[in-house]
């Protein structure tokens, strides 16, 4: 009884919604910052072969030269995407910010791709 | 030769100011004291006096002594205008910001525990929202959200109970420990 009058004194009815509040703000940063494996290279292939693998760390843009012209990738801090590529259907393109590792944007008539690689790979290999 | 005097009046309210900023002083220093396995996972005590001084002071009375207690732990710990005396100036401005918003709140729901977790997350929040924009930009401090988020949680709660606990301290004369008076 003189422990539930104590509790009462220190936690009001609002302190235990903002402590709910709290916990659950904190779960949902576990999920979103520790559920998915967030990438931190960005491998560029062109027909076939890498030719570059740079670190998620700062902005920069890459031009690689395929069959068909010239795709740009852009390059951010966490994330990277496809800017410009002259397939007819942009579909890299469409596929907007690559975030997670395994994620890949390809852009075929111009033989070129872009992948997330993070810590550990979910997959060995992708077919398409 | 006239000698001039220059003569700055100092009031009983900047007295109670500097007393209560050297107190929340104290304890910075103390906690740098205890280890921490991440830089920025802290108690906070000192949020403890900032958190008395509203309660029982007002909000500018509040902002005077977390001011005094970031300008005087840079001086103390030589980091003034580094990088983390600038960390810790945009923890305390949030937590104000924070606190000014949240002292409206009506008391009957929300305690001090409410008042001190907030407090937390908004030290944290203005800490982390200018580490990432200008010392950490990348995906490495994200990897940390859910630490200091923990952290301000459980801190601020323990801070909370503290100050409820100091709140309802009986007067000084009717206890019997040792006398133990906040200035």
């Amino acid at each position: 009884m003189l422990l539930h009058r104590e509790l009462r004194s220190l936690l009001r009815t609002g302190d235990v919604w903002v402590l709910l509040a709290g916990s659950s703000l904190v779960v949902a940063l576990t999920l979103w910052a520790w559920g998915g494996d967030r990438g931190d290279t960005a491998v560029i292939r062109a027909a076939g072969r890498v030719i570059e693998t740079a670190a998620l760390s700062r902005a920069q843009t890459f031009s690689v030269n395929g069959p068909l012209g010239t795709t740009q990738v852009e390059i951010q801090p966490g994330r990277a995407r496809i800017v410009r590529d002259p397939s007819p259907r942009q579909l890299c393109v469409k596929q907007g910010w690559l975030t997670q590792s395994g994620q890949a944007a390809l852009c075929l008539p111009n033989q070129v791709s872009l992948e997330i690689r993070g810590h550990d790979t979910a997959y060995d290999t992708l077919g398409y | 030769m006239t000698r001039s005097v220059i003569e700055l009046p100092v009031s009983a309210d900047d007295r109670r100011i500097a007393r209560l900023a050297a107190l929340a002083i104290g304890l910075t220093l103390a906690e740098a004291a205890i280890p921490s396995p991440i830089p920025g996972v802290k108690p906070g005590l000192a949020n403890i006096v900032i958190l008395l001084v509203l309660m029982q002071h007002g909000w500018r009375a509040a902002a005077w002594v977390s001011a005094l207690r970031v300008l005087a732990s840079g001086l103390l710990f030589g980091s003034l205008f580094a990088p983390g005396f600038w960390l810790s100036s945009a923890g305390a401005l949030a937590s104000l910001l924070v606190l000014a918003l949240a002292r409206h709140l009506p008391r009957a729901y929300f305690g001090p525990v409410s008042l001190s977790v907030l407090a937390a997350f908004g030290h944290i929040g203005g800490q982390l929202a200018l580490a990432g924009w200008w010392l950490l930009p990348g995906a490495a401090l994200i990897k940390l959200l859910p630490v200091f988020a923990a952290a301000a949680l459980i801190f601020g709660a323990v801070n909370g109970v503290i100050v409820s606990r100091v709140l309802a301290a009986p007067a000084s004369d009717r206890r019997q420990s040792a006398p133990c008076t906040l200035p």
